[in-house]
């Protein structure tokens, strides 16, 4: 209780910083909406294929604007040795980590609803047919990549080069979970009936998220303090 | 008098170099013990290992018996240890909702008063100046009147008013029975506050025992005698 109490605290204040500043939504908006502008010019937005396409073009989009997020998550605790003063706290780690993926989370969220308006108007794709499941595994998705963005953000954080380090790093982590979002996307924006592998699909996204939440948490003092 | 902080054998290395060789010591609850050194000699990383900020490689470090980690302790480090982006007042809230102080919001208001940031708490920190910044880092770091205090050069830096406002709050927290360690280079502040004195030299401890009125008198006594 007393983590999860710790965690929105950590949260809370992320994104009070973030919304005062707009380092990390100004951007990763704006990365966003340059590059389904760039791909509205580089494909029929009539033709079926942008349904085919339409998943992984969202979901690469969203893992790369993450990055932009999630590099500023810890290095904001720079300044002044904010991240010291966090640790010698009776703040547990696991709340630290939790804290800012939640933080991550709602802020990649943010960044998605703007990017499925526009690709919905470049692309010329309905995507309120399945609301509901296109949102839960928007969801499923996001918490993945913003959890495992905050873990490698905290162990690149004293890196010169972290801008570069952590998208090399999480990337090839977040394979598994990609695939499984941009099927399950593609078949949500194509307003297809879903088949069982589709559900494997989703079963990969439910247990992604638990097996690194559950890692983060079990390992977040290691990650964090050692 | 049981001992609040107590290192045994404490050896810290940063890959070949031994930083910290084989420390042994005892601070007694409710004493303020100064931590006296030459630059490099290993102060900081004493004190990161007693605030749970830095693992060692062999030895024990307990704080009342426990776990740096498991101990909240008032630590000020070199950096204020407050957001730049955030005001003065929700600082004070952040770190007084952290320490799980109850009616965080009044005991913001009362140590910016305290402070004599009343004025200002509305303030964004990157507004501040730097007297303004040191007297929130002390605010942000006694709030929650903790039993431990760890505090790394605080003197280093400070305006005639934030020196008078440490002095006070380290006399007050003595008071209260807190257990004080603190690096300095500042003798005469630190030998009127402190009751031991610690010297630390390469990573050895070369000195620790009480602070004696020679010390006052002749605050550099310490560095002769071990020189």
């Amino acid at each position: 209780m007393k983590t999860v109490k710790h965690a929105l605290l950590i949260a809370r204040k992320d994104l009070a910083l973030e919304l005062r500043t707009k380092e990390s939504l100004n951007a990763a908006g704006a990365f966003a909406i340059v590059i389904l502008l760039l791909f509205s010019f580089a494909f029929d937005p009539d033709s079926e294929m942008v349904k085919e396409i339409g998943g992984g073009l969202l979901w690469l989009v969203f893992a790369f604007a993450g990055a932009l997020v999630f590099n500023r998550s810890f290095a904001r605790e720079l300044p002044n040795d904010c991240l010291d003063t966090l640790l010698a706290s009776p703040l547990s780690p696991a709340s630290l980590l939790t804290g800012k993926a939640l933080a991550n989370f709602l802020m990649l969220l943010a960044m998605e609803l703007i990017s499925i308006v526009i690709f919905g108007i470049f692309f010329n794709v309905n995507w309120t047919h399945r609301f509901g499941e296109l949102s839960l595994v928007f969801a499923l998705g996001t918490w993945g990549i913003s959890m495992l963005g905050a873990v490698f953000g905290a162990l690149t954080v004293n890196l010169r080069l972290r801008e570069l380090m952590l998208p090399i790093i999480i990337y090839p982590l977040l394979i598994p979970l990609l695939i499984a979002a941009i099927e399950l996307t593609k078949l949500l924006l194509s307003n297809q009936a879903p088949t069982p592998s589709d559900f494997l699909w989703a079963k990969i996204l439910v247990v992604f998220d638990l097996v690194f939440t559950a890692l983060a948490i079990m390992l977040a003092d290691t990650i964090l303090v050692n | 008098m049981n001992p609040a902080i107590e290192l045994a054998g404490v050896w810290k290395f940063y890959g070949d170099y031994a930083a910290l060789r084989d420390i042994t010591l005892a601070v007694e609850e409710g004493s303020c013990c100064a931590l006296l050194g030459r630059n490099g000699a290993g102060k900081t990383t004493l004190l990161r290992i007693l605030a749970g900020l830095s693992s060692f490689e062999r030895g024990s470090a307990q704080l009342f018996g426990a776990s740096p980690r498991q101990v909240h302790a008032g630590f000020l480090g070199h950096g204020i240890g407050v957001y730049e982006d955030l005001s003065a007042r929700e600082n004070l809230r952040f770190f007084a909702r952290v320490a799980e102080v109850a009616q965080p919001e009044s005991i913001a208001a009362e140590w910016l008063e305290r402070v004599g940031l009343a004025n200002a708490s509305d303030m964004l920190v990157r507004q501040f100046s730097r007297g303004m910044r040191q007297r929130l880092a002390l605010a942000r770091t006694f709030l929650h009147a903790p039993k431990i205090l760890i505090l790394d050069e605080p003197f280093t830096s400070l305006d005639d008013r934030a020196i008078a406002m440490l002095s006070e709050l380290l006399l007050e927290s003595r008071r209260r029975g807190a257990t004080i360690i603190l690096s300095t280079h500042q003798l005469r502040e630190a030998m009127a506050i402190a009751s031991h004195v610690a010297l630390i030299e390469n990573g050895r401890l070369r000195h620790a025992g009480e602070r004696t009125e020679a010390m006052i008198d002749d605050p550099g006594l310490l560095y002769r005698l071990h020189a």
